[in-house]
């Protein structure tokens, strides 16, 4: 079948791995990649069972604890295993560490130093690969559309169907570009620019889409930071993020444990430079934002579209035109113990949370250790955690020297999981506390019932962990 | 899953908007290895505020629940399905859904039912006077005591399903061949997709 057409990068994916298109419009898609974790997954593999199911191509998941086990230390001086304490998180442990070996999954131990969040170890690994398909119980699998793959989360009855099947039946979804113009200022991150774009297009604004984040901006991005971009496209309601991928993503994958080698790789890397949007290819919408104007960007409220430049006030409900959107946000603020016209730089913060897939990679530990170095926390602040992203992430963090500069700041070094960002483990804020978090949600509850969360890049993280309150990175020497 | 043609009765006046899957079922209730008892802890932080709309004597087995835009976003938590089927919910009425909420709530039996606006603000009416509302798939209609009647579309293979209450493991695996031969194909074009695979 020729293609002629212009096709967009999505387009293409999709394509390749279509099966077999139904009658009705519903597509039984390839699934290249799974990754699997201890929350979503107990009752999938509890399903294949009850059902005398198998699993179709057990060498493409791969499974992984992250969610909730606790950030401290795993094995005691004599390197025995020190038992997780709360009896259902045990549990789900326990469910995973029987079912992948039952099922012949491939296993990442919680003691093991390629243990992580699931979406820093896919790249880490070389297991999410350019192109592929990439599915996860977890939304923020978009995160690894930073390599160029097509990666969505699923629920956990598709978990099951990608066990039993190595397929899911779905729709196709409509493309959006974000195209973005000019550069980044001086302390402005991707965090604040993917923030931003969440505030422009909206939480619900990306339902039904996969977006492609085009521009130079994007190229000139390392492969973490196109990570943390990706990664939050599920906040603007987009189920993947995209964004081609190039000698950037090449290098970063090459010899990996488990990229494609020699002439395997030859020929991987062939394919991959044939993935991107054909000139002419049509978007179902577009979206323009220029990156010059944008500041560090945090958020007021309880959605990730609540964001503002923190040069910027908190808002009064009054400031928006939708009535459903003024009685949210005075739910928000009443919430947030926020009062309108406050400067986003007075609120002050007892909580930092430095970690998450979004930001817990290596140059997410080096941007805020360049902020801390030299400095201590603020004595208001009464909590300050960094959870690197995995194990490989931390030791190599170790050899830098960043753990020091973190402990000397007054920060608590931790092992790797999601930890603080959804509090399933026993890291939380404690409710009515407010949290600079490099997370990627702020709901009502989210990081401890009753916390307080503004969503920061890791070096805004930095910069109000050492003055006690939000405040521009860009404001402190350097 | 169990087939379902018509959820009739009340429905609760919910009406919020971006209503994530952290507030359908927070967390602390995913350290769980089974898919029941989760309606306890639905809706816990509304919940927790005694004059909340759930727990509403006169909302006591109602089998609706309308919502505003963006009902499930957030975490891809099916918990969330399962809390709102174990809390009695078989239909939400909303003008959108996240994607995954949605496709959670299809395979588990629940209506993610889409309309307008104008016609949830309508429908908010009817339940906040206590009237009860009518849901039928097979037609696609809305139906109130006021003759009110609104239609909706819905995808037609999710319609099948939750007609036939289908399991979507058992549907695919009819067309195994057809995957096996897919693979193949792959396998010869593309070596690279499995080469790093085999440890």
């Amino acid at each position: 079948m020729a293609n002629t057409a212009p096709r967009t990068l999505y387009a293409k994916i999709w394509d390749d791995h279509v099966v077999e298109t139904r009658g009705d419009g519903t597509a039984i898609v390839y699934i290249d990649r799974h990754l699997v974790h201890e929350v979503t997954s107990p009752q999938a593999f509890e399903g294949l069972r009850s059902a005398g199911r198998s699993v179709r191509r057990p060498e493409l998941t791969l499974a992984v604890p992250d969610h909730n086990l606790p950030t401290t230390a795993r094995t005691d001086a004599n390197g025995a295993r020190i038992p997780i304490a709360d009896p259902q998180s045990a549990a789900q442990l326990a469910a995973l560490e029987r079912n992948a070996p039952e099922f012949g999954i491939r296993y990442i131990d919680a003691t093991a130093a390629e243990q992580g969040i699931v979406h820093v170890v896919g790249p880490e690994q070389g297991f999410s690969l350019p192109g592929t398909t990439i599915v996860c119980g977890d939304s923020h699998t978009a995160c690894h559309g930073g390599l160029g793959a097509l990666a969505f989360g699923i629920g956990t009855s598709e978990v099951e169907h990608v066990l039993a099947t190595q397929t899911l039946l779905l729709q196709r979804s409509k493309a959006m570009e974000v195209r973005v113009t000019d550069a980044l200022g001086p302390g402005v991150t991707a965090k604040d620019l993917i923030l931003h774009i969440i505030g422009e297009i909206g939480a619900a604004g990306g339902t039904g889409y996969v977006i492609e984040y085009r521009g130079q901006v994007f190229e000139e991005m390392s492969v973490e930071e196109r990570l943390t971009v990706c990664n939050m496209s599920i906040e603007a309601g987009a189920r993947a993020g995209l964004i081609a991928p190039d000698e950037t993503v090449f290098r970063y994958l090459k010899n990996r444990p488990m990229a494609p080698k020699g002439t395997d790789w030859d020929a991987a890397v062939r394919y991959w430079k044939t993935l991107h949007s054909d000139d002419g290819a049509v978007f179902d919408k577009s979206v323009e934002i220029d990156a010059s104007t944008i500041a560090p960007t945090v958020t007021w409220g309880t959605s990730p579209e609540d964001v503002v430049p923190i040069s910027g006030a908190v808002p009064a409900p009054e400031d928006f035109a939708d009535p459903s959107k003024q009685a949210a946000a005075a739910k928000s603020l009443d919430y947030m113990g926020l009062t309108p016209g406050t400067a986003m730089t007075d609120v002050a913060i007892e909580n930092v949370f430095i970690g998450s897939c979004t930001n817990s990679r290596i140059e997410d530990l080096r941007s805020a250790a360049k902020v801390l170095k030299g400095r201590v926390k603020a004595d208001n602040v009464r909590w300050a955690i960094v959870v690197p992203g995995s194990g490989l992430v931390k030791m190599q963090a170790e050899e830098e020297g960043l753990d020091q500069i973190f402990t000397a700041a007054g920060f608590e070094w931790r092992e790797p999981g999601c930890s603080a960002c959804l509090g399933m483990n026993p890291d939380k804020v404690p409710a009515g506390e407010r949290c600079a978090s490099t997370s990627n949600r702020n709901f009502v509850g989210r990081q401890g019932p009753g916390a307080r969360t503004h969503l920061v890049s890791p070096a805004m993280a930095a910069a109000a962990a050492v003055t006690g309150r939000l405040a521009d990175v860009r404001t402190l020497d350097q | 899953m169990d087939a379902i043609s018509r959820v009739s009765g009340r429905a609760i006046a919910f009406g919020a908007k971006n209503v994530d899957t952290d507030i359908i079922i927070p967390a602390k209730w995913l350290k769980t290895i089974t898919r029941e008892g989760l309606g306890e802890g639905a809706f816990e932080t509304i919940r927790a505020d005694p004059d909340n709309i759930f727990d509403a004597p006169e909302n006591a087995g109602a089998p609706i629940l309308i919502a505003g835009d963006n009902f499930g976003c957030g975490s891809s938590r099916e918990h969330a399905a399962w809390a709102m089927l174990d809390l009695g919910i078989k239909a939400v009425l909303a003008p959108s859904y996240s994607d995954i909420f949605s496709g959670n709530a299809v395979k588990n039996g629940i209506l993610p039912i889409v309309l307008p606006q104008s016609a949830i603000d309508r429908l908010m009416e009817v339940a906040k006077a206590g009237e009860p509302i009518d849901i039928d798939l097979d037609t696609q209609t809305v139906t109130t005591p006021f003759q009110d009647r609104f239609t909706f579309d819905i995808d037609p293979f999710r319609k099948h399903c939750l007609l036939g209450g289908l399991d979507e493991v058992a549907l695919t695996l009819d067309s195994q061949e057809i995957i096996g031969q897919f693979e193949s194909r792959r396998a010869s074009a593309q070596g690279w997709l499995t080469a790093g695979t085999h440890v």
